[in-house]
């Protein structure tokens, strides 16, 4: 793909990925979110970050299934953008939510697994958000960068179940985002799995094995 | 002239047409007899007169009426809390009967217009307290349910009231069967009281709110009001009320039952499996507030639960 194509795709995720939070701007400003506005603000942020971190993981199972390349172009926005929301969701729990009252927050943590697993999907997802840069690439090297960045399946996960536990009983809507993750990493494993039978297959064969 | 199944008046747009009909027959009415609009199509938000009874007010100012009618759980409309007041057009109030019986000497059928007239309305100002930790202070126009039960003479045996709300997925969206089978409750909603409870001065018996007749979001066109317990106690859109000597299935015990106990009694002291129970959002305000126990009614009703232990009997 051109450089121009490649950076017009950037612009339209810039502009999707920062339209839930122009709504939520103009819906403060027009006094518009409910009349529960902490309780709506926190939940589109939370909403928000778990598709774009969705989001993030489609590319690959894009090039598996139909050999498309220029999705991965968006992988590092997409996933930086999700973990932009995380931080404002996070944010606004611990300033609007509960106004820095540190003892209910760090009793929760403790006590609640839906929130104790959001918090370690941020935790998670800030080395990944910290190593992103070109830069970082290189002083890791490639494998180990690779390596640590697999942990954005553990805090996706993390996230799923985050809403899932969170949510009442009766609800359907955690369990599709769960099962559209569920569908995105078996792709990745059984693309794994069948790449390693070949890779065994080609060892057996006493030729090297493809990087 | 053969006539074909085309030339039918659509079944949509002749019932569209009866309404207007009844609208400007209503309409006409009005003008000639203003007693008479307690029986029009849609009575919800026309003025309903009461006594303020000074016995039960509230400190604080209550909530926007534009929020306690557009911020409501209601999930025979849908989960979301815009969707009651969304789909609320659905509902028809009238006509509607309440059936009263069970374990009482006389069980009969209760029209809506009798039940209006059985008790004086009174006016009183209770706080609400959602399960979900936020709140609210509502004015609410009813009577004491006792006032209702009396009529029907419970029996001896009668120790439990069965609250029935009412099924039709024509007037009620969300019981229809979703996606894979997929329903969010056991419809129809179902709620219980202890009889003591039941009889309880508090417990009111809701027909309106704000001075008007109660909006279909929230409940019409009766429903009842138990201010010491969280909001999904009170059930809404009532068609039955029983008595009985056995503990009456709840709906909200039934879906999840670790989470919503048979009493639930507002109880600061008492977490919710998934979040604290200690402090509560006012609809309107910033910062949250402490939760009273009983939602601040201790005073009259502690002694309902006098030897039990509240943390097991949730």
């Amino acid at each position: 793909m051109s450089s121009r194509g490649r950076v017009a795709l950037k612009v339209v995720v810039w502009v999707v990925a920062l339209t839930p939070l122009a709504r939520l701007l103009y819906g403060f400003w027009t006094d518009d979110l409910t009349v529960n506005p902490i309780e709506y603000v926190t939940r589109q942020l939370g909403s928000t970050a778990l598709q774009l971190l969705l989001a993030s993981l489609t590319p690959t199972p894009l090039r598996i299934l139909f050999g498309l390349a220029w999705p991965l172009t968006l992988r590092r926005l997409l996933g930086l953008f999700a973990f932009f929301y995380v931080c404002l969701h996070f944010a606004v729990w611990i300033v609007l939510d509960h106004f820095f009252d540190w003892r209910t927050m760090a009793d929760d943590v403790v006590k609640r697994p839906w929130i104790t697993v959001g918090v370690l999907a941020l935790v998670l997802l800030t080395p990944l958000a910290a190593t992103s840069t070109t830069g970082m690439i290189k002083r890791l090297g490639g494998a180990a960068w690779r390596r640590l960045h697999r942990l954005v399946y553990v805090a996706a996960v993390l996230g799923a179940l985050h809403y899932i536990w969170l949510a009442k009983k009766v609800l359907v809507e955690p369990w599709v985002y769960a099962a559209i993750l569920a569908v995105l990493l078996a792709l990745r494993a059984g693309d794994a799995a069948r790449r390693g039978v070949r890779r065994r297959r080609a060892g057996v064969a006493g030729r090297p094995a493809a990087a | 002239m053969r006539l074909r199944y085309s030339d039918v008046t659509p079944e949509k747009l002749y019932l569209s047409r009866r309404e207007l009909m009844a609208g400007v027959a209503a309409l006409a009415m009005v003008g000639c007899d203003a007693s008479t609009d307690a029986t029009a199509a849609a009575p919800a938000g026309a003025p309903l007169k009461a006594t303020p009874n000074p016995a039960y007010k509230w400190p604080d100012p209550p909530t926007k009426v534009e929020a306690a009618t557009t911020y409501n759980n209601f999930y025979e409309f849908g989960a979301d809390k815009d969707d009651p007041a969304r789909l609320a057009h659905t509902l028809k109030p009238r006509p509607w009967k309440v059936q009263v019986d069970g374990l009482c000497a006389k069980p009969r059928p209760f029209d809506i217009e009798e039940i209006l007239k059985l008790a004086p309305l009174e006016e009183r100002i209770y706080s609400l307290r959602c399960v979900e930790a936020w709140s609210m202070v509502i004015p609410w126009i009813g009577y004491p349910l006792s006032a209702l039960l009396k009529h029907v003479e419970p029996r001896p045996g009668a120790k439990y009231v069965e609250f029935t709300t009412l099924k039709d997925p024509e007037q009620f969206p969300a019981q229809k069967p979703s996606l894979f089978g997929f329903s969010s409750l056991d419809w129809p909603y179902t709620e219980g009281l202890r009889l003591d409870e039941a009889m309880h001065p508090l417990t009111l018996l809701t027909v309106g709110m704000y001075g008007q007749v109660l909006p279909n979001q929230n409940g019409a066109p009766v429903r009842i009001v138990i201010p010491w317990k969280y909001g999904f106690k009170s059930a809404k859109s009532l068609v039955r009320i029983r008595l009985t000597d056995t503990e009456p299935k709840t709906a909200w015990n039934k879906a999840a039952p670790q989470e919503y106990g048979f009493y639930s009694n507002v109880n600061p002291t008492v977490d919710h499996p998934r979040w604290s129970q200690a402090t509560e959002r006012r609809i309107g305000e910033f910062r949250r507030r402490q939760t009273l126990m009983f939602n601040g009614y201790a005073d009259q009703v502690a002694s309902l639960y006098t030897g039990m232990d509240l943390k097991k009997l949730y």
